[in-house]
């Protein structure tokens, strides 16, 4: 399921928007309009209908920062088997709550955009919780604008799917973890700067078809 | 001069192998017996395994001020201490992360909090962060669980629900201490959890 992440999901949020925008103006004036017309284009109730929904799209696609909510591992992993045998996924663990992870966001933003398409996908899995969606998690996708995708995967057994993202992994954050195919690289803590992260990630850029450095394989 | 190079590098190199050896962290498995340690309480008076007397064992918290997931089980912390001291086995927080890299884990700070929430146990700085990589510790929080030999018998995390105390499902903690104290072993004895990574001093 696909969420935006504006902070209008409460109807009275909406309804105190509404009333305070330009929208509200511009209604009165078509309502003024109409009135002189003795058969509306539309009917009354549809015309408010539309009026609401073009708000709404509007103030979405301007507003926002979609996000995709997991809530068990199965579902990430269909996610992640999504990308084909070619392509590098760079996948960060984080949590808004954590520090060094927010630090480090802005240099895997940095690496979606100088390899984007180059069959390089960044995927940036919160493990925020989900009862702190409108508190803390929509509003900090608001002022962080990232520009990778986002994930809230809000499995609670962690026991169960850490190790089957690594099996090095005990579940600290921030953690990284890149693989294209059955070749995976891990690698736990901040990455102090951009140079840090492209330098790990390395030997899974450049030339795509062919494979990984055998090196790769067998380090953690 | 030459010579002497030959002679002295092979043995630097050793040195240098030698000395990253020692100062590998071992991470305990379940089975390894853990070296006694001596780190400073909030009260100032240092503190070691060995201080306790007749005791079935040891829950030893690696934990701190700062991590989210750390507060979020601090009560947890505090509740285990107050079920299981009388009980035999006593509960040892220690705080391995450098203030360097978050100021709220200082000492200070360690006794702010110790102070303000009546901490019953005592909450040690691992200031040189020489004990934590012993243990392996890894992430706050983070349990080793210790029998009266100092046998590490579980490492892993308190419960399997941090952010709903409601939705637990395995207190792995407490069921590992029963199982200790029926003799037997604990099943699991290694779980993982979401945490804080230990920061290290740069």
């Amino acid at each position: 399921m696909i969420f935006w992440a504006t902070d209008s999901f409460s109807s009275e949020n909406l309804l105190k928007r509404f009333r305070n925008s330009e929208y509200l103006r511009f209604l009165h004036c078509s309502f003024n309009m109409y009135s002189f017309n003795a058969a509306p284009m539309f009917p009354y109730r549809l015309r408010l209908l539309l009026i609401f929904l073009s708000f709404l799209l509007v103030h979405t696609v301007a507003k926002s920062q979609a996000f995709t909510i997991y809530d068990s591992l199965p579902q990430l992993q269909e996610r992640v088997k999504q990308n084909g045998e070619n392509t590098t996924l760079v996948i960060n663990f984080w949590a808004t709550w954590c520090k060094p992870c927010v630090e480090e966001l802005p240099s895997f933003d940095e690496l979606s955009r100088r390899y984007a398409g180059q069959n390089v996908r960044v995927l940036l899995i919160s493990l925020d919780f989900k009862s702190k969606l409108k508190t803390g998690f929509i509003p900090f996708l608001q002022t962080h604008k990232l520009k990778s995708e986002v994930i809230l995967f809000a499995d609670q057994d962690a026991n169960t799917w850490i190790p089957s993202i690594h099996e090095a992994w005990d579940g600290a954050i921030p953690a990284t973890i890149v693989l294209r195919g059955s070749t995976k690289m891990f690698h736990t803590g901040k990455f102090e700067n951009y140079d840090e992260l492209e330098t790990f990630v390395q030997p899974f850029l450049g030339v795509i078809d062919a494979p990984a450095p055998e090196s790769v394989l067998s380090k953690n | 001069m030459k010579k002497l190079a030959l002679l002295v590098t092979p043995l630097l190199i050793s040195m240098v192998l030698l000395f990253s050896n020692s100062t590998e962290k071992s991470d305990y498995v379940v089975g390894d017996q853990a070296e006694d340690f001596s780190l400073k309480n909030v009260d100032g008076k240092l503190v070691s395994l060995s201080d306790y007397k007749n005791v079935l064992g040891y829950i030893v918290v690696f934990t701190c001020n700062h991590c989210p997931y750390a507060q979020l089980y601090e009560q947890r912390i505090m509740d285990l201490h107050k079920k299981y001291a009388s009980r035999g086995f006593p509960l040892i927080a220690i705080n391995p992360n450098s203030p360097a890299v978050v100021w709220e884990d200082s000492y200070e700070e360690m006794q702010k909090r110790a102070k303000a929430h009546k901490y019953g146990f005592p909450y040690l700085f691992d200031e040189d962060q020489s004990v934590y990589p012993r243990f392996g510790a890894t992430r706050t929080p983070h349990v080793f669980l210790l029998d009266s030999a100092r046998v590490v018998r579980y490492i892993g995390a308190i419960d399997d629900n941090a952010e709903s105390q409601r939705d637990i499902k395995h207190h792995w903690v407490e069921d590992a201490i029963d199982a200790m104290m029926r003799g037997e072993q604990p099943t699991p004895d290694y779980t993982r959890a979401v945490g804080c990574t230990i920061k290290k001093k740069p």
